[in-house]
């Protein structure tokens, strides 16, 4: 707690405002060259004093987020910070259900939804339930191909390459995914990770090999100092937040270009909340993030972009300053204001 | 009695904690039909708990009368006294054989179907069609299967898998029809609890590992079959008392000979098993009154061993399932985070 306290008090002048230097960082850095160099926090490329301020985590006792929620309210990016695209979405729609509904209005998930998603920012996509957020989310890994009677039309090019060509198990381990209810599998937490990494390659590494990559990724989901005494105990006896960092672990050890998280905290209290939202802001220096949530105040904390559907349209999308300070339209501003949803 | 409702009531009672129960209704205020159920429930259950007990305790003392070592370690005997007639140890290798062979013709089969049926199980009519050929099997008395057995066996196609007589004829029977036989009785448990168990692997599961780039299969073999590890013990152990317990298709297929006859001539292993031989059950049938050996003392010490396996098959089943319960299976996922 103390340590805690401090940080967030008193912190010496030069370790605060991270956000204009993460900024400056961004702005100066060559981004996505090489992501497999970055191997850990600590050895990042920006030289130990640009990194952001990682979790302090002791034992025993719950993991707490750096700084507290005000805080983190001013950490947002400025636009125009982003890497290079990772994603373009273009004209994405998507229909469930047979020939019989699709004379309906609404019979659509989603209708013509274009976007670009670049690497180092998160996007969040809003909006009430019901609107074709998750659907949307789920389609850009293709998950959605699993429920039947899905279809989708448009075009969705992951580096320029077009998911339909792409063999969905080689896509899927590219454009990672996150979901609402932390579902770590019945095995070990090394197993858990390691499970990820086995049978992409065709000849199965052994355990010697795995072990670094399995602890790097859990320490990029800032879970590793909390599980190193024992990686191979059950993952579900780890608590719901560590959970779902260990299932964030899962989704980035293979090193994928794009994070989509469906509501990964909704099922969280809000300490682990915080250190989710923590962990987002810093994985995304990697990564591209998609988030998809509910909670606005979570959008306004983590986003760099934000994206508003309503009914399967894409209403309005921009960086979280104006979707949030200045929404063009005016559906956008009731949802932000709270008027519906 | 009605003071009390003026007594001032505790914050505790109010806010129902507190070691007190609450007042139920008076059974004075039943009506007879429900006073009669309720004892009807109380003595049907008591009744079978009675009966269970009789059986066990008489069979355990009829068991312990008569059952000796010797009985267990010697083979039976063809004499015309008691006393030269032997024990059962042929029908008790016999009864080990015929479950390891239906159990090895079953598990696969069952487990394969359950992920069939579970994870694949397209087109839908397919998928009805074999889950009620499944009920069929299930719902088939043992003797209606025993005869299809002889029926099948006795075909010149499957002559390799029967003792066959001197003339070339071919008889139908030996240990290999009678375990493909009884794996069509161990089958429906297996099948039964497997599914049942990957019905509940909750879905996200499955979603969890095809978002990892996993194909349907990989996520089979790493994730849902390890987690319905229990599930498979399970069926295994209720199919093995199925086969253990079963009278007819041993009578019908595997024939009244009590000692494990080879096939002449055959090699070791493949003899025993297009052989003749019997099991704790035949030799229970044909020491009994009922059958030709009128040694009833045999029968009893063999029906106590009997009943030992499958009171601890049921154990085993019990242990399994309360483990089940216990260790972190897909449940407790679920239940961890909320």
């Amino acid at each position: 707690m103390s340590e805690f306290q401090q940080l967030s008090q008193a912190p010496p002048p030069s370790t605060r405002g991270t956000r204009p230097r993460a900024h400056t960082l961004r702005a100066h850095t060559p981004h996505a060259d090489d992501p497999p160099e970055h191997a850990t926090l600590s050895t990042s490329p920006f030289g130990t004093d640009h990194v952001p301020p990682v979790r302090t985590i002791v034992l025993d006792r719950p993991p707490e987020p750096v700084r507290p929620p005000e805080q983190r309210e001013a950490l947002r990016p400025v636009a125009g910070a982003a890497g290079p695209e990772r994603l373009r979405l273009e004209d994405v729609s998507v229909s469930y259900g047979g020939a019989s509904t699709l004379g309906r209005r609404g019979a659509n998930a989603v209708r013509s939804v274009s976007l670009s998603i670049h690497q180092g920012e998160v996007l969040a996509l809003i909006g009430p339930s019901g609107c074709g957020k998750t659907t949307l989310l789920r389609t850009l890994n293709r998950l959605t191909e699993l429920t039947p009677g899905a279809r989708r039309g448009g075009q969705i090019l992951l580096d320029g390459e077009d998911v339909h060509d792409l063999e969905d198990t080689a896509l899927r381990a590219r454009v990672a995914m996150v979901f609402q209810q932390p579902n770590p599998f019945p095995m070990s937490i090394f197993d858990n990770v390691a499970f990820a990494l086995r049978e992409q390659s065709r000849r199965r590494p052994r355990r010697p090999e795995l072990e670094p990559l399995v602890v790097d990724a859990l320490r990029r989901a800032g879970l590793y100092d909390e599980v190193a005494d024992d990686l191979h105990r059950p993952a579900l006896r780890l608590s719901g937040g560590q959970q779902q960092r260990l299932c964030i672990a899962r989704a980035i050890a293979p090193r994928p270009e794009v994070l989509l998280m469906d509501e990964p905290c909704s099922a969280l209290d809000p300490i682990s909340t915080g250190v989710i939202e923590e962990l987002i802001h810093e994985l995304r220096r990697d990564l591209a993030v998609v988030i998809v949530t509910h909670n606005l105040a979570q959008a306004r904390r983590v986003a760099d972009k934000v994206a508003f559907m309503y009914l399967g349209d894409l209403v309005e999308y921009g960086t979280a300053d104006q979707v949030f300070e200045e929404p063009r339209a005016p559906r956008t501003r009731d949802y932000v204001r709270g008027a519906f949803g | 009695m009605s003071t009390l409702v003026s007594h001032p009531i505790s914050a505790a009672d109010r806010s129902g904690i507190g070691p007190r129960r609450g007042r139920g209704s008076s059974m004075r205020t039943w009506r007879w039909s429900d006073r009669l159920l309720l004892l009807a429930a109380w003595a049907a259950g008591l009744t079978l708990c009675a009966i269970a007990a009789a059986i066990v305790l008489y069979m355990g003392y009829r068991g312990i009368q008569y059952l000796s070592p010797e009985l267990i370690f010697s083979r039976p005997q063809a004499s015309l006294t008691q006393a030269g007639s032997g024990g059962f140890l042929d029908p008790l290798l016999g009864t080990m054989l015929l479950t390891v062979i239906g159990v090895a013709i079953a598990a696969p089969l069952a487990i394969c179907s359950a992920l069939w049926i579970v994870e694949y199980g397209r087109p839908n009519w397919l998928a009805r069609v074999v889950e009620s050929g499944i009920e069929i099997v299930a719902g088939t008395p043992d003797i209606v299967i025993a005869f299809f057995g002889l029926a099948i066996f006795q075909l010149h196609l499957l002559s390799f898998a029967s003792e066959t007589a001197e003339g070339g004829g071919v008889t139908g029977r030996s240990f290999l029809a009678a375990g493909a036989m009884m794996s069509l009785i161990a089958l429906p448990p297996i099948f039964v609890t497997v599914r049942d168990g990957l019905q509940t692997v909750p879905s996200h599961m499955r979603e969890a590992a095809f978002a990892l780039g996993k194909t349907r299969i990989a996520t089979i073999r790493r994730v849902l079959l390890p987690g319905v590890r229990s599930n498979i013990a399970t069926g295994v152990t209720l199919g093995v008392s199925r086969i253990i317990a079963d009278t007819a298709i041993v009578i019908v297929l595997l024939g009244s000979t009590l000692r494990i006859s080879p096939q002449p001539g055959g090699a070791p292993v493949l003899g025993v098993l297009k052989g003749l031989g019997s099991t704790l059950t035949s030799y229970i049938y044909e020491n009994s009154p009922a059958g030709e050996g009128g040694a009833p003392q045999k029968a009893y010490a063999a029906a106590f061993v009997l009943m030992l396996f499958v009171l601890a098959l049921n154990l085993v089943v019990e242990r399994i399932s309360r483990a089940q319960a216990r260790s972190s299976g897909f449940v407790t996922a679920v239940e961890g985070i909320v």
